[in-house]
């Protein structure tokens, strides 16, 4: 039963993270895990450290104890293994979507040509095609942060961490992305955290769900998402889903 | 609605200059200046066809001087900009002396390259290097400086050396800032030329101007005047178009944003 064992393998597990900026602690023993192919959300309220949690897998910020272990491994403080997605898009708006989607494959070393061929493949797979040769300020929110997702996986398809992706889209758009990547995600082999301040995104994407406290943060609560997959729109209003959200809710 | 406006736009400054222009040809016309003081512009217009074949060799020499110049400065601020955005030292140690050189009067200088470096384009092309290096390595390093954090950290992120950032991110981030500069600088350095020949030469567009001057003839100063305008409008929108060929996003986010 090997695949079995794949599918429970740990990709990323956090020991214990302390961090503080200038005596103002921000997190406070920060422990979780990601298993292969898990969704998993950080919830948490605004200015609690979500990102700072980022910030260190990442390895763009040391934690000043604790560890960040990726596939068993210490990874603690090194960059280029996991790829990160900003709260922001942060396209390059003098690259056409192509060329910010390959920006990935330049940094690692490839050449422009190869690095088109490479991604072009997967325009079709993220709702993309026909955008190719677009320059980012032609192309809507949702549209931008399609790109951006794709980028993200560019760099690394097996652990991916979301800051607040659709943070900044409107109502109507977010609930399409949200819909839009869990479509995405079943064709991709890929362990995602994710950063979101919205309960219902949270449990409608999720696998689990861990719930940080205020500043200085520290996990509250870590819930389990049981429910079937794949998932439409109408379980927002299933007696599961508002169980799960009034548990969340009296959390917070 | 945008066209029309883009019209009017275009319209109005046209227009208002006509009617300097008109007033200024009627006061000279009706004998309330007198023309060996100010000539007006049709006669303006007609010493410039006449000395059209003359003037001809000074505008080449002008432009040379001013091309040249331009393009060291170009170079001199690419370098410097860099090492100073690169290695901060050196910024904090070399930015408030370039600040402190801008306030130097250049005409007082120019008489001393003449002494150091003779009659030939050379101190020529010094003074234009003077005018013109300044705001282009100022735009280039406020570009360089106000590339997004972010931007950078996701780079960072990917693991990307410092020479991947630079070229991927901060230098095409600094074009846009660094085009205005330019722009700036070329029109600077058509001005610039003349300064430097206003002290002395063989040949320019400021040494027929301090010719005719001597001369009293006006209208060839004017006419002069008139070239080195049209000069400087030039070489401005060719920096306009080598932006628009350069980086074509550019343009057409500004007209976006409109
Ligand atoms: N580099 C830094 N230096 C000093 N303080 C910082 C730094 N980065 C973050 N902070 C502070 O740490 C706290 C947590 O920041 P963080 O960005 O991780 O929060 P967040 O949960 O992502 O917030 P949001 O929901 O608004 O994105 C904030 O109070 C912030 O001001
Ligand atoms: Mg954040």
């Amino acid at each position: 039963m090997n695949t079995f064992q794949n599918n429970n393998e740990i990709k990323l597990e956090l020991k214990e993270l302390y961090k503080a900026f200038e005596d103002t602690p921000v997190l406070e023993g920060i422990s979780l895990q990601l298993k292969n192919k898990e969704f998993i959300s950080i919830l948490g309220p605004s200015g609690s450290g979500k990102s700072t949690i980022f910030n260190i897998i990442s390895g763009l910020l040391k934690p000043d104890r604790g560890e960040v272990a990726i596939e068993g491994e210490n990874h603690t403080g090194k960059t280029g293994r996991v790829s990160y997605m900003y709260q922001k898009d942060l396209l390059l708006p003098w690259r056409k979507v192509i060329d910010n989607a390959s920006l990935p494959l330049i940094v690692k070393g490839m050449e422009k040509q190869q690095a088109r061929e490479t991604v072009a493949p997967f325009f079709k797979v993220f709702g993309l095609e026909g955008f190719e040769h677009k320059y980012p300020f032609q192309l809507s929110g949702g549209m931008r942060q399609r790109a951006a997702l794709l980028r993200t996986y560019m760099f690394s398809k097996d652990i991916m961490l979301l800051d607040e992706p659709f943070g900044g889209l409107d109502a109507i758009t977010r609930a399409k992305m949200q819909q839009w990547l869990l479509d995405v995600l079943q064709q991709l082999e890929a362990s995602i955290l994710f950063i979101t301040h919205d309960i219902e995104e949270a449990i409608y994407l999720s696998d689990r769900v861990y719930i940080l406290s205020e500043r200085p943060a520290a996990v509250k609560k870590e819930i389990v998402i049981d429910l079937e997959r794949p998932r439409g729109r109408e379980i927002l209003t299933s007696r599961e889903f508002i169980d799960l959200k009034a548990e969340i809710l009296s959390l917070l | 609605m945008k066209r029309s406006r883009s019209i009017e736009n275009s319209i109005i400054p046209i227009g208002f200059s006509l009617i300097l222009l008109l007033i200024w040809q009627l006061s000279v016309d009706m004998g309330m200046i007198s023309r060996n003081m100010l000539p007006s512009p049709t006669d303006v217009g007609s010493t410039l066809i006449e000395i059209l074949p003359d003037i001809y060799q000074h505008t080449l020499v002008t432009l040379t001087e001013a091309f040249a110049g331009f393009f060291a400065s170009i170079l001199l601020a690419l370098i410097l900009a860099i090492l100073m955005d690169s290695v901060k030292v050196i910024k904090k140690a070399i930015y408030p002396i370039l600040v402190v050189s801008q306030t130097v009067p250049l005409i007082v200088l120019a008489p001393l390259f003449v002494m150091w470096f003779g009659y030939g384009m050379m101190p020529k092309i010094i003074v234009v290097v003077l005018v013109c290096f300044f705001p282009i390595l100022i735009s280039l390093l406020d570009g360089l400086s106000s590339v997004d954090k972010d931007m950078i950290n996701l780079l960072k992120s990917m693991k990307a050396s410092r020479l991947q950032i630079f070229r991927l991110v901060k230098f095409p981030a600094a074009m846009v800032s660094f085009f205005s500069g330019l722009r700036i600088a070329a029109t600077y350095s058509i001005m610039g030329a003349i300064i430097g020949e206003w002290m002395g030469g063989k040949a320019g567009l400021g040494i027929y101007m301090t010719r005719v001057k001597y001369s009293f003839a006006y209208d060839k100063t004017f006419a002069a005047i008139l070239v080195i305008v049209v000069l400087s409008m030039m070489v401005f929108y060719a920096v306009r178009l080598l932006q628009r060929l350069a980086m074509p996003w550019s343009i057409e986010m500004e007209k976006n944003r409109r």
